[in-house]
């Protein structure tokens, strides 16, 4: 790698610093992330205590809780979230600025969980694309920092600027290049035909 | 001093009630179907109920008539309750509400709207409570399967519309990317 400026025999003396872009941009992303907690149930009350002052994220540099998604760039779904929700939950995630990543807090959103229910999105993946899973019901806030840790390390791994000059320059492709059609799986697929023929019931 | 069951039974004098004592012990009245409205209506004026707590139904799917409607009712000046079913059935059950008399039942009509179905007539604002309001099912009817019938429907036209609307560059490009190959 060349250098604009001369450099005189020894450079750390003289304030530089060598890296290259890509970890510099990583470095930066990792230790900085605003979470935007999107607390549907019981589970935002173990997030909370994550920011609180006892588990203190303010440690990983994630404690700026935002609540414009605007402002955010890591989204916890941390509850149950129902398919009237849905759509509240992919707008959000549309509305966040790119690089976004996802956390899926509790079973609930990582997979329905116990709630194997019309009303209830069985994995939030189902409608976003998800970095990180937490089990556990609720998952103890030491599981979910354990999951930002996780996350910071996924995004050590990003190469941000290859990824900009491959030209991946759409709404949701910069950075970190995501998709816009998340991965589709675990729908219950009951459709109208399987109604219960009268004179039988459902045992369940 | 007369017992609940008496006043209550003096009150429905005519409207081919049956009372007995339910196992916790409070009065349950049975009255037909078309008899409902009459029948809350002499509760509160003649027996003091004046309180609705609960509208709710249940449903007996295969039997027929298939719904069996339940309020209870509370006086507070006497410490009472009584409890109240008619059995309606049909593809359309609609049963008289009883608003205009505890308007407090609004909310729980609509729930029993929601869930079950059932049209309380009478009810100028009856829409779906909890479900989304283009849901076209009854999720507490015994043959809804547990996990629902397309539970994503709505979220899926909505999802296409959101892809579709010309904002969506992503999208754009994506489907001329497809188009192209
Ligand atoms: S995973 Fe458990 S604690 Fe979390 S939202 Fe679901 S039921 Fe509540």
């Amino acid at each position: 790698m060349g250098s604009l400026i001369e450099i005189k025999d020894n450079p750390a003396q003289e304030g530089f610093l060598w890296t290259r872009v890509d970890e510099l941009v990583n470095w930066g992303r990792k230790n900085s992330l605003w979470p935007m907690p999107l607390g549907l149930s019981c589970c935002g009350i173990e997030l909370m205590a994550m920011i609180g002052p006892k588990f203190d994220l303010a440690r990983f540099g994630a404690e700026a809780a935002r609540f414009s998604p605007r402002q955010a760039d890591l989204l916890v779904v941390a509850g149950t979230l129902t398919w009237k929700m849905a759509e509240a939950c992919r707008t959000i995630y549309d509305q966040m600025p790119d690089p976004k990543w996802v956390i899926a807090m509790g079973v609930c959103s990582s997979s329905g969980g116990m709630y194997d229910s019309y009303s209830v999105v069985q994995g939030v993946d189902s409608i976003l694309p998800v970095d990180v899973y937490v089990p556990g019901c609720p998952p103890r806030p030491d599981a979910v920092i354990d999951a930002i840790l996780k996350l910071q390390k996924k995004i050590e791994r990003e190469r941000p600027v290859e990824l900009l000059l491959q030209g991946a320059n759409t709404d949701e492709g910069i950075g970190t290049r995501r998709f816009d059609r998340a991965p589709n799986r675990g729908v219950p697929t009951t459709r109208s035909h399987e109604f219960l023929p009268p004179g039988q019931v459902s045992d369940r | 001093m007369t017992s609940t069951q008496e006043r209550v039974q003096a009150a429905l004098d005519g409207l081919q009630a049956s009372i007995s004592s339910a196992r916790d012990g409070m009065p349950t009245i049975t009255v037909p179907a078309d008899k409902v409205r009459e029948a809350v209506q002499r509760l509160k004026e003649r027996a003091g109920f004046e309180t609705n707590t609960l509208v709710t139904a249940v449903d007996h799917y295969p039997a027929e008539p298939r719904y069996e409607l339940c309020w209870q009712f509370l006086s507070v000046s006497m410490n009472d309750r009584v409890r109240l079913h008619a059995r309606i059935g049909g593809d359309q059950p609609a049963i008289a509400s009883i608003i205009d008399l505890f308007p407090g039942a609004a909310y729980s009509e609509r729930e029993c709207f929601d869930m079950f179905g059932i049209v309380f007539t009478g009810h100028a604002g009856l829409k779906r409570l909890l479900m989304p309001e283009e849901y076209d099912h009854f999720p507490l009817r015994k043959d809804f399967p547990h996990h629902g019938i397309e539970p994503d429907r709505l979220y899926r036209e909505w999802d296409r519309k959101r892809r579709e609307r010309p904002s969506n560059t992503a999208f754009q490009q994506e489907q001329q990317e497809e188009g192209a190959r």
